[in-house]
């Protein structure tokens, strides 16, 4: 059978790169980095994310056909946030005619 | 191949085949899952652009320590199914139903502490809630004790707390019940690895359900810094 077996100390060494990344997360959550803590929350979620889908789920010995499906759903969930902000984050640029009601929940930017 | 003839399911070449359309299938649920969570986070990220102080106040009512420790429980259970699966392709059965065993129990773990942490937010007020009913099981939205710093601190709208805490309820809800059924796959696959139905040749349901409780583990990876750590402790 052409399965690939990982060796375990790849495992133990992703495990504990995990862990790591987890005390960085919560250690850099208490030092003032402006804008720049949420950035590097989500970066280090991104990378701890990478490591568990190619080892831990295999992706990265996995054929072509799961990949492109690996790919294509987060490609999706990119168009899904991506599109969503680009309305609401852009609905205070144009004012509405005078007249028009207006909601004053949904307007990111006027709080 | 001989050796587990009647793993293969008629509709299948081989067995390599069968596993390939097993992983694949389980990867096309699971794009479907991400579409699920994704409507969450894209709703938390407009509320939270909407209503930051409110989010920063609630995020620091959280305990990080908890939330630490238990996003450290989870990935340990990913490492021991990582195991699991490993076990499995070596035909160790032994070893497959220990690391499953102790995957369930992280996994218990993982959900006796949010038990715990639920049960705090309870006794502060902080389950989201307006409604006659609430008010008379004493369960409505009104902060109080260690709850009340972070929020005058951040100057927060009691109203914009409480979005932010339906936010934690409805997410880590959502990810505690997709472990709880994890929970139940793992008892399952336990069951069938104890008769000894798993080879080398064939561990497909092993290796899906380890995909399943991976992807759970990834929702919590992004649910902790986007809950706990919002607007920093410092």
């Amino acid at each position: 059978m052409p399965h690939h077996i990982v060796p375990i100390k790849a495992y133990v060494l992703i495990f504990g790169g995990l862990l790591a990344l987890t005390a960085l997360t919560t250690g850099v959550a208490f030092i003032d980095l402006g804008a720049f803590n949420t950035v590097a929350a989500l970066a280090i979620a991104v990378t701890k994310a990478i490591l568990v889908i190619l080892f831990f789920m295999h992706v990265r010995y996995s054929p072509h056909l799961t990949r492109i499906v690996v790919l294509a759903g987060f490609f999706w969930l990119a168009i899904l946030i991506t599109l969503t902000l680009s309305d609401f984050r852009t609905r205070s640029w144009t004012p509405s005619p005078s007249g028009w009601q207006t909601s004053t929940v949904f307007r990111p930017g006027a709080r | 191949m001989s050796e587990a003839p009647l793993a293969l399911a008629h509709q299948f070449d081989d067995l390599d085949q069968q596993h390939e359309a097993g992983s694949f299938g389980m990867w096309v649920f699971l794009v479907t899952e991400i579409m699920f969570f994704g409507g969450l986070f894209s709703a938390y990220t407009i509320y939270r652009s909407l209503y930051l102080e409110g989010f920063v106040a609630g995020s620091h009512i959280l305990n990080i320590k908890l939330g630490a420790a238990n996003t450290a429980v989870l990935i340990a259970s990913s490492f021991t199914m990582a195991m699991a699966v490993r076990s499995a392709q070596t035909g160790k059965r032994q070893a497959l139903m220990a690391f499953l065993a102790l995957t369930m129990l992280l996994g218990l773990v993982f959900l006796g502490v949010k038990f715990v942490e639920y049960h705090d937010k309870y006794v502060e007020h902080l389950i989201p809630c307006q409604s006659a009913g609430c008010s008379d099981l004493g369960m409505e939205f009104a902060p109080e004790g260690q709850a009340l710093p972070p929020i005058q601190q951040q100057h927060a709208p009691l109203s914009h707390v409480e979005i932010y805490f339906c936010f934690y309820f409805f997410m880590t809800g959502m990810h505690a019940l997709h472990m709880i059924i994890g929970i139940g796959i793992m008892t399952w696959l336990f069951l069938k690895a104890r008769r000894g139905t798993f080879t080398p040749q064939y561990y497909s349901p092993v290796e899906v359900g380890g995909l399943y409780w991976h992807f759970v583990d990834i929702v919590w990876i992004f649910l902790f810094p986007l809950l706990y750590l919002i607007g920093g402790r410092y």
